[in-house]
């Protein structure tokens, strides 16, 4: 049953991508890769790996469609024929995909228990994280506390993204006046959005703190809080937006949420640990596990909460003022 | 076992409902009708299936969040229709009745 | 378990035909109607699949499919507005 359901998923995500390829619409294209992050979820769904499905979800289809159609408002829906001649970079792609399909011929069989991927750590996580963590949810005991300095590095990057789109487009300044905009029209959706927003922040600290034990983490609950903020921006116009969140706020907040986590780790040095290692946070190892795996949890989620939100605020921002120029 | 059986005849019901909506998708002459067959089915199709759902389980947590995505599922998905309509509406898409009204007055 | 199966598979077709008509549609229109409903459909299927493999913490991102299909749908609604204000106006300046 569920290799039926991979080999049909699979195919829909390769139509999808082939039509992608074809159409000179970008804004359908848009459209299509948001199925097609849709599609890669539900895959990921179905081989169990449900961490990485929600993150997919919501960051793949939900703020990277945001972001694309951001852009399109600044660069136009259409795109250009190119003159340059196909045969070289059509060689390029022969020999890499050639290339790709060979090496995936060395590949272990789908599934087997003795690939080397189960034989090298994991093992050792599956066997040990209950009684050295604890945590129901193992994914989080491995990104958080195992695993802790590749997580450092993936907030840093993000802090880093927003500090590079920040860099060239520049946040929009906080208006004095906040004026109404958006899809001012629409009456019954500016209600309903109103009556969502509250309800997506709520699931988005319950997707923060229910991390430990169900699918969830900082990351998939920073990306929730700022889709809902990015809605409100949406329907009632950036004007608003920027009156309830703040962009100064939002560069505080980006920093803020990494100095939390490094200090975490530092923490640990004057307890008499290592970096990161949350073993000395209480007097109990496993107590202490929690309280470190929290608190930089809290520390990811503020920091992908702020970055993204001020990446759209710098996208919009930049479509707002060449609309009224 | 009662409650097997409902719920098994609430998830067919709702499969067909689905059916129907998508055909509707492909078959109806204009957006218009278009956009009506599939919110509607949407929506029967969703109480259906979630009810179905929550029959199955043991009316703990996993049914409120399957009820919480059924409330969720009934506020957006007949506002996002409601506003593609209106916006296609506003961007100057005609109902069939009126791109067949001008033709008539040409041929008169 | 067989209706469970069964309405899973069911979906799963519906998905594909609401796919397909947002590969080849007609207008603009018609291909954000057939994402939006493969987007709810999606939602549906993941909370089918999760009872079907017994494990209901699949709901949770069941309920994220359906916030961000929404997002999604009012960001493209929101561009919609804004490019179709650009295309009159630069019929207006071309003609």
């Amino acid at each position: 049953m569920a290799e039926f359901i991979d080999l049909v998923l699979l195919g829909m995500l390769a139509i999808t991508a082939l039509r992608v390829i074809f159409l000179k619409d970008l804004f359908a294209v848009v459209m299509l890769f948001g199925i097609y992050s849709f599609l890669s979820a539900l895959i990921f769904v179905n081989l169990d790996a449900v961490d990485v499905a929600f993150t997919e979800a919501s960051v793949g289809a939900g703020i990277s469609t945001v972001l694309m159609l951001g852009t399109l408002a600044l660069t136009g829906r259409k795109e250009k024929t190119s003159n340059h001649p196909a045969l070289l970079p059509l060689l390029v792609v022969g020999v890499t995909g050639a290339a790709l399909i060979y090496g995936s011929l060395d590949m272990p069989p789908f599934g087997d228990p003795n690939n080397p991927a189960h034989q090298h750590v994991a093992p050792r996580y599956i066997e040990d994280s209950p009684q050295e963590i604890g945590l129901p949810n193992m994914v989080t005991s491995v990104l958080a506390s195992y695993r802790a300095f590749d997580t450092l590095g993936e907030t840093a990057v993000v802090f880093a993204a927003a500090i590079g789109v920040l860099s060239l487009l520049g946040l929009p300044k906080r208006d004095r006046q906040a004026i109404e905009s958006g899809l001012k029209s629409h009456l019954v959706l500016r209600v309903v959005a109103k009556l969502i927003i509250p309800l997506t922040i709520l699931f988005a600290l319950y997707v923060q703190f229910h991390g430990d034990y169900g699918p969830g983490g900082g990351f998939q609950a920073g990306v929730i809080a700022a889709a809902a903020i990015i809605l409100y921006a949406l329907v009632l116009g950036l004007p608003m937006a920027t009156h309830v969140v703040q962009p100064a706020l939002l560069k505080t907040l980006a920093a803020l949420g990494v100095l939390i986590y490094a200090g975490t780790g530092v923490a640990n040095f004057f307890l008499g640990g290592n970096f990161l290692d949350y073993n000395m946070l209480a007097s109990d190892p496993v107590a202490g596990q929690h309280i470190g795996i929290i608190l930089i949890e809290l520390g990811v989620g503020i920091t992908v909460f702020a970055a993204m939100l001020s990446i759209f605020y710098a996208f919009a921002g930049q479509a707002e003022r060449t609309n009224i120029q | 076992m009662i409650l097997e059986t409902l719920s098994t005849l609430f998830l067919v019901l709702g499969a067909f409902f689905s059916f129907t909506g998508v055909i509707g998708l492909f078959k109806f002459p204009d957006f218009f009708t278009r956009v009506h067959a599939a919110s509607v089915t949407d929506s029967i199709a969703t109480i259906l299936i979630i009810f179905g759902l929550i029959l199955r389980t043991d009316f703990g947590l996993v049914a409120v969040k399957l009820l919480f995505i059924l409330i969720f599922m009934l506020l957006t998905s007949p506002t996002a229709s409601h506003a593609l309509a209106k916006s296609a509406r506003h961007g100057g898409l005609l109902t069939l009745a009126e791109t067949r009204a001008p033709k008539k007055e040409d041929n008169d | 378990m067989l209706a469970l199966a069964a309405t899973s598979i069911a979906i799963l077709s519906v998905m594909a035909l609401a796919l397909a008509r947002a590969l080849r549609a007609d207008t603009v229109y018609d291909r954000i109607l057939g994402v939006n409903m493969f987007g709810t459909k999606t939602a549906l299927f993941i909370a089918v699949m999760g009872f079907l493999s017994g494990r209901p913490d699949f709901l949770d991102i069941a309920i994220v499919y359906a916030l961000i299909n929404f997002i999604g749908m009012v960001a493209v609604l929101r561009f919609f507005e804004y490019t179709a204000t650009d295309d009159t106006q630069n019929n207006k300046e071309s003609s």
